[in-house]
């Protein structure tokens, strides 16, 4: 199928900054769901409520604490310009807006494949002489793999189907933070169908591509 | 205790016996009508109806957004009784498709485009020319290709031989109370909204008024929707807001009166 140059940018801009997103929380999505699964401090229970926040606030309530956050009138938004630093009406405010959506289900996901890894084997390793570090690395993190490459996959998509956080810390700019969610929604107010249509194809092929990949580790991670 | 709820059950009855009879009452011959319309009409609109509700029996319900929208929401059977665009190409779309009652249409209002800042900006914007400097980094405007203000500016722009390098910097929004909350909030350098939505606000301060012998003819018009079931009641507010009261408050918001 050919498609047009619109279409191939939005779905492309879609995936890499939906991807960068995703790397980009997934060293602190896996820190803190093992801090969250292996320990114990204080004020856990409102660190965790914090993080799972976003999941079950409507976007749009996420997008306007962004929006304050890193808008100019903020001392941080104030600071981050006199830098040169713009996060509002730009592809960083979609970067950010996709990873605070998306961070929660990454934790939840690693914190429970954390949770199913038998705490005696890293035990084991300890009296044999390993590093906590060396334990975290080739114990826990291989055998719960499954379940953040899952969790992973889970927030990719989360991430590609944000909106409205998106639509208000980054706009819908065309060819500058217009996402393929932002684009459909676009296309639809402008009376253009046929184009709307192409991309909720897109959209339709990638999501039974990702929940076909997560079903197939779910599969096989219950045969192992 | 007992006592007191015996009384309370036979309050709530009593109430609920008049709830229905109002509720059966008011569908008998008061009527509420659905009025699409205009972003920049939200505050003024308001007011009017404040004054219609006053003296009639019917109810005015609407529903703010950009017009192009609404009149797509219009387009696809969207309940509506009354619609105020704020732009022509949206009426016309409408009355080629067959959605307007015939006789009904007339161009109401008009208005001025302005260039707005935030109230605190310190950059120096006295013209349209301005907007080209370094220091202006994003324009809010109304989505140029379909929303009016966002239309009427991009075609002004155009007529001043602007556009071409205003565009890049051009964050597109919603409509024009979008564009408003955009310059307010600093996020942006500039915007182009109606000078009634640059009155409204402290936050933001007019730089440069679109002369209106230089500028596209902004041209407010209105109509009862063909599909309507509530048409008495429709005419009844479209020869309301045409009245000299109506017309007072559109005066005082900075609207200009169409005859």
């Amino acid at each position: 199928m050919i498609f047009s140059f619109e279409t191939w940018q939005i779905t492309l801009f879609s995936i890499s900054v939906g991807l960068a997103s995703t790397l980009l929380i997934l060293p602190f999505g896996i820190g803190l769901a093992w801090l969250f699964a292996r320990k114990e401090w204080p004020l856990k229970s409102i660190v965790e409520t914090v993080v799972l926040l976003p999941l079950v606030m409507p976007p749009v309530s996420t997008g306007l604490i962004l929006l304050k956050i890193f808008g100019r009138r903020s001392p941080l938004g104030q600071w981050l310009y006199e830098r040169g630093i713009e996060i509002v009406f730009n592809w960083k405010g979609v970067l950010i807006a996709m990873s605070v959506m998306s961070f929660p289900l990454l934790v939840r996901s690693v914190r429970t494949s954390f949770a199913e890894v038998n705490p005696r084997l890293e035990q084991i390793a300890a009296t044999l002489g390993a590093s906590p570090l060396r334990i975290f690395f080739v114990i826990t993190i291989p055998l719960a793999y499954k379940g953040i490459v899952a969790g992973a996959l889970l927030a990719f998509s989360r991430a590609l189907g944000e909106f409205g956080a998106t639509i208000l810390l980054a706009g819908n700019i065309p060819g500058k933070t217009q996402t393929l969610s932002l684009a459909i929604y676009n296309y639809v107010q402008l009376g253009k169908d046929p184009e709307a249509y192409t991309l909720l194809g897109i959209t339709v092929a990638l999501a039974f591509l990702f929940v076909w990949c997560s079903e197939w580790l779910l599969r096989a991670e219950r045969k192992n | 205790m007992f006592q007191f709820n015996r009384g309370m059950h036979k309050s709530l009855s009593v109430g609920a016996v008049f709830f229905v009879l109002a509720f059966t009452q008011t569908t008998a011959w008061a009527e509420e009508i659905l009025v699409p319309a205009a972003a920049s009409l939200t505050d003024v609109l308001k007011e009017i109806s404040n004054g219609y509700q006053a003296k009639s029996k019917h109810t005015v319900r609407f529903n703010f957004g950009p017009s192009n929208g609404l009149a797509r929401q219009i387009e696809e059977g969207a309940p509506a009784d009354l619609f105020l665009s704020a732009d022509l190409t949206q009426m016309d779309n409408l009355d080629k498709k067959g959605r307007l009652e015939p006789g009904t249409r007339k161009n109401l209002l008009s208005n001025q485009l302005v260039i707005i800042v935030p109230a605190d900006s310190k950059l120096a914007i006295s013209s349209p020319k301005d907007l080209l400097k370094g220091e202006v980094k994003k324009i809010a405007l109304a989505e140029p290709t379909s929303v009016p203000v966002g239309v009427y500016s991009s075609k002004y722009l155009s007529d001043e031989g602007l556009w071409d390098q205003v565009k890049p910097k051009v964050v597109p929004v919603q409509d024009v109370r979008a564009t408003l909350a955009s310059v307010e909030s600093g996020n942006v350098e500039a915007g182009f909204v109606y000078k009634t939505d640059a009155a409204i606000s402290k936050k933001v301060k007019i730089v440069y008024e679109v002369p209106i012998d230089k500028g596209p003819k902004i041209i407010y018009p209105i109509a009862i929707v063909k599909e309507s079931k509530r048409k008495d009641a429709a005419r009844d507010f479209l020869n309301y807001v045409q009245s000299p009261a109506a017309k007072e408050t559109f005066k005082k918001y900075g609207f200009v009166i169409l005859d």
